[in-house]
């Protein structure tokens, strides 16, 4: 490793050892695997392709305005629909909605801007992750403890606390991120014109992050329209709508919350080991209303976050 | 903080004198000091948004608090005999989830084989630039490469090959079960029954595919958990620094030289937390696997054979549980918690440190 200066007189490598060639081994290893990756990238797209191939003509098929809008049918039965399961899924997402994002994003504010590196900070974050890896199933165990065993009945409500678990983490967690983003200089000029910490948040920080939570609340609201297990235990299933007064399919009094709900991701699993047809092809029509929805919302999110960047 | 406040406005100049002036410019509503009210909202407002973040770490505690006290009672009753027990029969009150827990370890740990594999090609083939070089090298030969056009195609199209990958995840479980029903176990149902006829004297093929099982619940669960792997994985290669990345191609190292030498091993620590992170979500899957696994209470070491886990059988049982059976539910509830808890704690722990490290050598 001295400084030894390069021979002058040494002979330039042969041109051609330099050339990429796949008859060098190491060069034909890298090439193979190159091509392999890219091969198992292609695989794994597969599945994304076949599911939303499969939704869309068993689903497209089996779809008409009836099915969004009719009760679920009874075995044999012609026809039928899911309209109760929709108005129940739209409900307990709202409810879970109203909870998660106040909650999330006012934490998030406080991890942010007014604590960021507090010992408080740090436990938050680290229970908010801990939140993001329980199981669904678990979050629905929690409200039904909390909700169906002291109210003594299945609701829409209690489906909602178990959604509101699952959506807290992913609208605190994005909050956070996107109010971090937020130019110090805007924040230190506020600052410096005597705006309290609480009207710097209010007025330059969650308007200027306003997008990055947006984000967070469609993947969070697209996540809770999918979830299945936690409404077993919190909402279980209902064959009609939430009123017996026309209109029927709006609540009107705080009583007619207090029933066993539907919802479209339950429909999904109750109808996809049924034995008859017309209930299995109103399973795929739910799937691919369900599908569209969620990935419509995902998608929205993510193009709201690319504008931002 | 209001002292902070004070200390931060003087540190920069231009702020001083702006304070200096404080009085002249309050006339016109800027600059001026915060009235008594301002103040006081303020003070409410930072307690309410201190209350809530603490309200999450609360709520994690209640969570723990509520299911451990929903299992309390069945614990007392079958102790740790519950964990050994094969038997699930609600009409003799007997209870026991060894097979379950075989069953979600067997399932996960096949799942997450695969999905690693896979995951990990996909976020190398993400973060090496593959897909760019390679669109690249084609508008090259068409002759298209510069033209202002087709410039900035070889990004678009890696950006939204990385979109379509992580929409994988936004598929609701309902659906991949659904799917998993009617496509994956019509397609390999003649396998099965080939390596059944051919192996079967291996333990891993020794009985025939009924339907769902252990192997169709594994490939879905391994599809479902691969953009986990895959995103945190790239994360952590895109995080190699580029004096490594450099340094390695400068010594003359092919692609997947430095790949295998240098990258991965750089990552590693990032890579590992993935998978860990990958193993705490298909330990707590729940409605595909309900829908796949085949829900029998049987231990077998056969890919072929159905098969119970603990989610699925909180999921298929509960709705129509009597109260007994509902309390040795929740016994089955904690030990999942405890699992997973345990898997996701050290998963984020893994990836926190492995970022840490590589951003400190920056």
């Amino acid at each position: 490793m001295n400084a030894r200066p390069l021979a002058r007189e040494a002979a330039l490598p042969d041109q051609g050892e330099l050339e990429r060639s796949l008859r060098h081994p190491r060069a034909l290893f890298s090439f193979v695997m190159s091509w392999l990756t890219g091969l198992v990238t292609v695989l794994t797209l597969v599945p994304l392709f076949s599911v939303l191939w499969l939704l869309v003509v068993r689903g497209g098929s089996s779809l008409s305005l009836a099915v969004l809008s009719e009760l679920p049918p009874a075995a044999l039965m012609p026809g039928g629909g899911f309209g109760n399961a929709i108005v129940g899924t739209i409900l307990m997402v709202a409810i879970a909605t109203a909870i998660s994002v106040p909650m999330g994003i006012l934490a998030a504010v406080f991890l942010a801007d007014f604590a960021p590196d507090g010992r408080t900070a740090i436990a938050v974050r680290f229970a908010a992750k801990v939140l993001t890896g329980l199981p669904s199933i678990l979050a629905g165990v929690f409200a039904y403890g909390l909700v169906v065993a002291t109210t003594g009945t299945f609701s829409a409500p209690a489906g909602g606390v178990a959604l509101s678990v699952l959506m807290l983490p992913i609208v605190l967690l994005t909050a956070e991120e996107a109010i971090r983003a937020v130019p110090a200089r805007m924040r230190e000029a506020a600052i410096g014109m005597g705006a309290t910490p609480t009207q710097v948040v209010l007025r330059i920080l969650l308007p200027t992050a306003l997008p990055g939570i947006l984000t967070g609340v469609m993947l969070a609201i697209a996540r809770a329209a999918g979830e299945t297990a936690p409404l077993l235990f919190t909402a279980l299933f209902s064959e009609y709508w939430m009123s017996d007064t026309s209109p029927e399919f709006l609540p009107k009094a705080p009583g007619d919350l207090m029933h066993p709900t539907a919802s479209r991701a339950v429909l999904i699993y109750n109808f996809s080991s049924s034995p008859f047809d017309n209930q299995i092809e109103l399973a795929w029509a739910a799937a691919l209303v369900l599908v569209v929805l969620v990935l419509a919302v995902n998608l929205c999110g993510q193009a709201l976050a690319r504008r931002r960047a | 903080m209001r002292v902070q406040l004070a200390v931060r406005a003087h540190a920069n100049p231009d702020d001083g004198a702006d304070a200096a002036h404080g009085v002249a410019a309050s006339e016109h509503g800027v600059g001026r000091a915060p009235t008594a009210r301002e103040v006081a909202a303020d003070r409410a407002f930072r307690s309410v948004t201190l209350a809530l973040a603490w309200s999450v770490i609360l709520l994690v505690v209640l969570i723990l608090g509520e299911i451990f006290a929903q299992a309390l009672p069945a614990m007392r009753q079958y102790g740790v005999a519950f964990l050994t027990g094969r038997e699930w029969d609600p009409n003799r009150a007997t209870f026991g989830i060894l097979p379950q827990i075989y069953g979600t370890l067997y399932t996960s740990i096949l799942g997450l084989t695969i999905a690693t594999v896979l995951g990990l090609a996909v976020a190398i083939f993400l973060s090496e630039g593959f897909l760019a070089a390679g669109v690249f090298a084609v508008l090259k030969a068409a002759g298209l490469a510069y033209r202002p056009r087709f410039e900035a195609l070889p990004e678009r199209l890696e950006a939204l090959l990385r979109i379509v990958v992580e929409l994988l995840a936004a598929i609701p479980s309902v659906v991949y079960g659904l799917w998993g029903i009617f496509v994956v176990i019509p397609t390999i149902r003649p396998i099965a029954g080939w390596l059944h006829d051919r192996l079967g004297w291996m333990p891993w093929f020794s009985t025939p595919l009924s339907g769902p099982g252990i192997l169709p619940a594994s490939l879905v669960l391994a599809i479902m958990v691969l953009p986990t792997i895959s995103a945190v994985s790239r994360d952590a290669l895109a995080r190699v620094p580029p004096k490594l990345r450099e340094a390695a191609f400068g010594l003359g190292a092919t692609r997947w030289e430095a790949i295998l030498a240098v990258f991965i091993p750089t990552a590693a620590t990032g890579i590992f937390g993935s998978i860990v992170l990958g193993f705490g979500r298909a330990l707590g899957e729940t409605m595909a696997l309900a829908m796949l696994v085949g829900n029998s209470n049987v231990i077998s070491a056969s890919l072929l054979s159905p098969a119970d886990t603990l989610a699925a059988l909180l999921a298929n049982s509960f709705p129509e549980a009597g109260k007994i059976e509902v309390g040795a539910l929740m016994y089955a509830a904690l030990v999942l918690l405890a699992i997973t808890l345990v898997v996701n704690a050290l998963g984020t722990w893994i990836v926190q440190r492995a970022t840490a490290t590589l951003e400190g050598q920056r």
